[in-house]
């Protein structure tokens, strides 16, 4: 049985806009599942017909074996979901907010006590139960809203950029925080502007442009696809021309950067050796841009009109 | 349906307008005491004092039941449509809908906060009218069932006002244009045999007529109307509203897109 399956699933808003144009997709139980699109490609569209907050227009979405046409509570009963924009009741207390959602799932007494003490500590709000949530900041917001929505321990947790204006560090706990729940066997579902994010958390990747679903694989096959990769050079000493290098394109980016641009069938260990040979040394490399990031936009672009494709 | 779930999450519901009610009193209960207050002073005590008596009552007994009927019905009806459609606007109604409980459930949830919201403000102008007169309840069961079946019609009202409104303004509309006119016009402040003949029968087709005036038998006895009517006309009123809020919600009508 498969997380979610989602069948040639469509939807037109009654302005005439034609969000998805029957999409398919199929999330295995356990996966770390990445969403990646545009602004308005259709992300968000998806995700609300699956938590019943948008209606479809036509196909089929099934939750752990649940359709939402039929078995709509017992599918909902799955799902967890963390919005992209913060919807929380500003006036109500932190504490409040997450014994509420425990008890529209039906948790209460003792039960719901525990799980709204352990969410809260493991996004380290606690301390702040007692305080309304218009007093916290973005990021807090941000960590209520995901504590919320695991008080019920869903099968199926939905993240639509929940990292959005949340600083490094916290980020970065939050990555942590989202693994260790995977790694318990939640599902998860996540879509974020951050394709490091993407990159460095997700097993399984789909991305959609426009209403249709352009790319749906593992990831890791996802970026053998990459055939052109980017680097950046720091050099050890001075130079004022760049190297003419055999299968790579170089170009210099300050005296002492190199920008490299690796072609298909050409590997690192050949860059090193002509540049030994030109007596060019390396100090330290990066990736100019993020691997996902570099794939991301060359499928957008594709599709984009006069592309040619 | 899973009713121990929907159970748990009525009382959530309920739990959480009754928390809404007491943070807000200021705006809750305070207001419709005072403005009952001076209903009380003006009406009954000054202008009542030269009008003398109706229906055999001091005017201050004779308008009280009403007054009680009046605030519990715009209490009620306040409660749901700002509660719900706040709810919309600050888009934490999300967190409801995305839950496995039935919609009959979230509708019954507010409407609950609307009848309790009511009741307890219908309660303190009772108080206060007990201030001003003396009141003894003829019938405690028409008195009582007559009071939660308005309260349930008006919240039920106030719960489709909420689903449909998309500004503020939306929600003071139906209050401002047609509640007030059809509370004033019910019978609060007189007996329609004070009326030409044409004007009682117009005077019959306001359903709060008969609520106003089957509370008022619940209290002092005395009513314009017949009192099975007043039952048919809520359980009537109490069907349709519900129909049309489970339709609502459904659909998605107002609230998901």
């Amino acid at each position: 049985m498969k997380a979610l399956s989602i069948t040639n699933l469509t939807k037109t808003y009654s302005n005439g806009n034609q969000a998805l144009k029957g999409i398919n997709l199929s999330v295995e139980r356990g996966d770390f599942y990445a969403l990646l699109g545009p602004n308005g490609a259709g992300k968000t569209t998806a995700i609300g017909i699956v938590s019943s907050l948008v209606n479809k227009s036509g196909g089929q979405v099934e939750v752990f074996g649940h359709s939402i046409d039929t078995e709509l509570e017992a599918a909902k009963a799955c799902i967890g979901i963390v919005p992209q924009e913060v919807n929380l009741n500003l006036w109500e207390s932190v504490g409040n907010i997450v014994s509420n959602q425990a008890g529209y799932y039906g948790l209460h007494g003792k039960l719901a006590k525990q799980r709204v003490e352990k969410y809260l500590r493991a996004l380290r709000l606690w301390d702040r139960r007692e305080d309304a949530a218009r007093s916290l900041s973005g990021g807090m917001k941000r960590r209520l809203m995901i504590a919320r929505a695991l008080v019920h321990e869903p099968r199926l947790l939905i993240l639509d950029e929940p990292t959005a204006g949340v600083d490094i560090e916290i980020r970065r706990s939050m990555w942590a925080f989202m693994q260790q729940i995977n790694e318990a066997g939640t599902t998860i579902i996540l879509t974020t502007h951050y394709l490091e994010e993407a990159e460095s958390l997700c097993r399984h990747i789909a991305i959609i442009d426009d209403g249709t679903i352009i790319e749906d694989a593992r990831m890791s096959d996802v970026l053998r696809k990459l055939q052109r990769e980017v680097f950046m050079l720091s050099l050890t000493g001075e130079l004022h021309e760049a190297p003419d290098l055999d299968g790579f394109k170089t170009q210099l980016r300050g005296d002492r950067e190199l920008e490299v641009e690796k072609g298909p069938g050409s590997d690192l260990n050949d860059l090193f050796v002509q540049l030994n040979a030109h007596n060019i040394h390396v100090s330290s490399l990066r990736n100019k841009a993020n691997r996902l990031e570099e794939l991301f936009m060359r499928l957008v672009e594709s599709k984009q009109p006069g592309s040619g494709e | 349906m899973n009713i121990r779930l929907n159970l748990v999450a009525a009382k959530t519901i309920i739990r959480k307008e009754i928390v809404r009610v007491m943070r807000i009193w200021v705006q809750t209960i305070v207001p419709p005491a005072i403005t009952m207050t001076l209903y009380f002073i003006i009406f009954g005590n000054l202008i009542g004092r030269r009008i003398g008596s109706m229906d055999g009552f001091d005017y201050m007994q004779y308008i009280a039941p009403g007054l009680i009927m009046m605030s519990v019905i715009t209490n009620s009806y306040g409660n749901v449509v700002s509660s719900f459609f706040g709810a919309k606007f600050g888009r934490h109604i999300e967190e409801m809908l995305v839950a496995p409980m039935s919609y009959a459930t979230i509708i019954i949830g507010h409407v609950a906060g609307g009848v309790l919201r009511g009741l307890l403000v219908g309660l303190l102008v009772t108080i206060i009218a007990l201030f001003f007169t003396r009141l003894t309840v003829a019938h405690p069961l028409i008195m009582i069932s007559i009071v939660l079946l308005s309260s349930i019609v008006f919240s039920l009202a106030g719960f489709i006002n909420a689903v449909f409104a998309k500004k503020f303004d939306d929600i003071s509309i139906v209050p401002t244009f047609v509640l007030t006119p059809l509370t004033y016009l019910g019978g609060v402040f007189y007996s329609i045999s004070l009326l030409p003949e044409f004007w009682q029968n117009v005077s019959k087709a306001n359903p709060i007529l008969y609520m106003v005036n089957a509370f008022r038998y619940g209290i002092l006895g005395t009513s314009d109307i017949s009192i099975s009517h007043a039952y048919a006309i809520l359980f009537v009123f109490i069907v349709v509203l519900f129909t049309g809020c489970m339709y609502l919600m459904r659909h998605g009508i107002g609230i998901r897109e």
